[in-house]
């Protein structure tokens, strides 16, 4: 049973850390069922921007912000909000790896118990599939109750992605997942994403911009905290529309 | 170098030789199990089995939960900054303090103040709060040990801040802390001065926490200073560090075993 | 969530609790001994040497020698054999053989203090008496029993700080051609040097505040100790051999000494903590 996907886009949003503004007055839709990439050179503020999705910026001292961010038209930052089930409605997958420190199964069912899910079948089931999307399903499928950290980092970064799969959210954000990885490992993942957009929209963070050449609909371009430029990835590659994208492209700078 | 390595080892393997030598002999069931006649010199050290039992017991008992409730929240819901570092400094303070500092308030306070007297009760409390700086101490560290990334991770999936440290701090800091709690323990089987000062010195079997008693390394001190039994002091000396080994081993069995689940 | 709330709540009652009744013990001693300090004045008490409770004289200076030279004697004993000790476990021995010496330091830790005064009287004591002279019962036998005790505290913290160098250090040293000890005397140590002086100094702050094993080996005769043979009498002693049968003004002053124990032991602490702050902040501006 597959939830509706929300849309979500970023009205004004200024997020800063004791001050200082780290993403300045974005203005950003993610389209239902998009890959949406998001380049740009370091301190672009595009973590910034992932992290306050499913506001994990909150937990960082000194985070204010202005502007709205709106899933359905309703801002998340508004106090009546539960952030917890936002955070499950946002499936976060981090630059490095972090299995934690117990059995492939206990990780992937963490998230469901945190909800109340404790039937076993239930969680077999979405074990399966969630570790399918993640083309990690026949290589672990025996070996469930192993520690997760003796997997490699490649695998190791498949299963967070199957980790918050198994929470069916509607957005799946990426922070430079496959930095540190090796070019199958990254292959797969990027194959997964291919399969995963039919279910959710994604946004995937990359330093990279081949990876983002090869793996999205559409770029933004971020630089310094402001969006430069977004457009279907094809266009914003060969023909972007501000010297400072293709100065970026080129590597000008970096 | 490796001169000074081998006499600091041999000066421990003298000294745990030397009294369980001279004493594992007299260690018998009776002895264990009886209690002592004509202020020590004959019978058993039950009473003070018991005793050490109770105080050092319910000391930890105490002192555990309230500290470790302490460091969790002084690690995770408080900030890094003036007030945790004072309170930090305060407790390692603290728990340099002599333990004779404790007795000392332990038995003005307790014994006195509060009209417990010479016992059980006050032992316990005097000894708890002895070791309660430690026990915040290690709990703190160890659950400051365990990476951000975790808790960002279990957040990121729908926790809050408390199944988070349930379920994925304590559940790997658990380690650090039982180690904190196993080493008060044995501080607290092996304090003198402050029991000495609060629960006295009865040779009675304790009937309730009120009654006085007398735990084994006072008995063991007050059997060789007075010199009233030799043997019977080697002896109870032996059960002493017996107890004082299974609990160190008790400890690094349990590191060794949490490591190994956690499959690091 | 409103679970989280409730527990965060009870959280908190715990710590302040706990808290509040670790700043008690300080308020306590202090309000007993510091009237009596007043009383008798500064110099009645910390620098006489007249302790003579049943006239109402509590001059401590005869004690706080005792401790200093007892202290003393036992950091030199202990950073000795400590240092030398952690050097071997960091640097030159196998990591078989370290991992299984550290549990026996542990063990060393563990030992109560009864036990380390009693092997000391029976064993230490005679010898000393035999081969030296003097009672046996003297400042040198509580400096030798107070360094083995205090040795595995020295040697943890000081395992910590050489383990803290990184090993760029090291390698750079090797790679000019150092060899494997001049690496170590020339650089680790070095480097480490403020983390070693904070483990002496918290091994002082142990030492200093030993009863049971000092009460046993050290004679507690009143005098000022006027060699390492002497008998003495140090603080911690003075309290517990006294306590049993103190009142009024005896006890109060017993507090006092508590007191100044305190202050001591606190001060020792806060010198460690800025001397290994010194490091870090060393490290932190490169």
């Amino acid at each position: 049973m597959q939830a509706s996907i929300a849309t979500i886009s970023a009205q004004g949003f200024t997020a800063s850390f004791d001050g200082l503004p780290a993403v300045k007055g974005l203005n950003l839709e993610i389209l239902p069922h998009e890959r949406l990439a998001i380049i740009g050179p370091a301190r672009s503020g595009k973590t910034t921007f992932l992290r306050s999705l499913n506001r994990l910026n909150d937990l960082s001292p000194g985070f204010t912000h202005s502007g709205k961010i709106l899933r359905d038209g309703k801002d998340i930052y508004d106090a009546d909000v539960d952030v917890t089930l936002l955070r499950r409605k946002v499936g976060m997958v981090y630059a490095t790896p972090v299995p934690l420190p117990w059995s492939i199964y206990d990780n992937l069912a963490y998230g469901l118990r945190l909800a109340g899910v404790h039937d076993r079948t239930k969680l077999n089931e979405r074990m399966e599939a969630s570790l399918g999307y993640a083309f990690l399903w026949n290589e672990v499928k025996d070996r469930l109750h192993e520690p997760a950290n003796v997997l490699s980092g490649g695998q190791q970064q498949r299963l967070c992605l199957a980790r918050v799969l198994m929470l069916e959210p509607d957005v799946l954000i990426l922070d430079e997942p496959c930095s540190g990885l090796d070019p199958i490992s990254t292959a797969k993942i990027e194959d997964a994403l291919v399969a995963l957009k039919q279910k959710y929209s994604i946004v995937l963070v990359t330093n990279n911009t081949k990876q983002a050449a090869r793996a999205s609909d559409r770029t933004a371009f971020f630089l310094l905290g402001d969006l430069i430029e977004v457009g279907p990835t094809a266009q914003l590659f060969t023909r972007p529309a501000q010297k400072r994208t293709s100065d970026y492209l080129t590597g000008q700078f970096g | 170098m490796w001169v000074l390595t081998g006499i600091t080892f041999a000066v421990l393997l003298f000294i745990l030789a030397f009294i369980l030598v001279h004493g594992l002999p007299h260690v018998t069931w009776t002895f264990l199990t009886q209690s002592p006649a004509s202020m020590g010199r004959e019978g058993g050290i039950f009473p003070m089995i018991l005793g050490t039992f109770l105080v050092a017991g319910l000391a930890v008992v105490i002192a555990a939960p309230v500290g470790v409730a302490t460091a969790v929240y002084l690690a995770e819901y408080t900030r890094e900054g003036r007030l945790t570092s004072v309170i930090r400094f305060g407790s390692d303070c603290l728990s340099g303090v002599p333990s004779i500092i404790f007795g000392l308030f332990g038995f003005v306070f307790f014994a006195i103040t509060l009209r417990m007297g010479l016992s059980v009760l006050s032992g316990s409390l005097t000894l708890a709060l002895m070791v309660l700086p430690t026990i915040i101490r290690t709990s703190e560290e160890a659950i400051r040990a365990i990476p951000n990334s975790y808790r960002e991770v279990s957040l990121g999936l729908g926790a809050t801040r408390w199944q988070t440290v349930f379920y994925v701090v304590l559940r790997s800091a658990l380690p650090g802390i039982s180690t904190g709690i196993v080493l008060s323990l044995g501080r607290s089987i092996s304090e003198t001065a402050a029991v000495m000062l609060t629960a006295g010195s009865a040779l009675r079997l304790p009937h309730s926490l009120f009654d006085s008693s007398r735990t084994l390394a006072l008995h063991f001190y007050l059997l060789s200073r007075e010199g009233i039994s030799m043997p019977n002091a080697y002896a109870t000396a032996s059960v002493l560090i017996i107890v004082i080994l299974a609990l160190n081993l008790l400890a690094y069995a349990l590191t060794r075993r949490f490591a190994v689940k956690a499959g690091q | 969530m409103k679970w989280d709330k409730w527990i965060r709540a009870v959280l908190l009652v715990v710590a302040l609790s706990a808290l509040s009744g670790l700043a008690l013990i300080t308020i306590f001693i202090f309000r007993e001994g510091v009237p009596i300090i007043l009383r008798v004045g500064a110099k009645g008490f910390f620098l006489s040497t007249d302790w003579e409770p049943s006239l109402g004289r509590f001059g401590i200076l005869s004690m706080m020698v005792g401790s200093l030279l007892v202290t003393v004697g036992a950091a030199a004993i202990g950073v000795v054999f400590s240092l030398g000790l952690a050097i071997v476990l960091t640097q030159f021995s196998p990591p078989g053989l370290s991992a299984a010496l550290k549990p026996m330091i542990e063990l060393l830790a563990g030992i109560p203090s009864v036990v380390y005064g009693f092997v000391g009287v029976v064993t230490l004591v005679p010898l000393i008496r035999h081969w030296l002279g003097g009672p046996g019962l003297s400042v040198l036998a509580a400096s030798i029993v107070l360094g083995v005790m205090i040795l595995p505290t020295i040697t943890s913290i000081a395992i910590d700080a050489l383990q803290a160098v990184p090993r760029s250090y090291l390698e750079g040293s090797i790679a000019l051609g150092a060899t494997r000890w001049q690496t170590v005397t020339m650089v680790l140590l070095r480097a480490a040097r403020s983390g070693l002086v904070a483990a002496v100094i918290l091994g002082m702050g142990r030492a200093i505040g030993e009863t049971m094993a000092v009460i046993m080996v050290a004679g507690n005769a009143l005098d000022v100790p006027h060699s390492l043979l002497a008998p003495v009498r140090t603080l911690t002693s003075n309290i517990a051999l006294e306590m049993g049968y103190a009142s009024g003004d005896h006890r109060q002053a017993l507090f006092a000494t508590g007191v100044t124990l305190f202050v001591v032991i606190t001060i020792l602490n806060a010198a460690a903590l800025t001397v290994s702050r010194q490091r870090a902040g060393r490290k932190r501006a490169k």
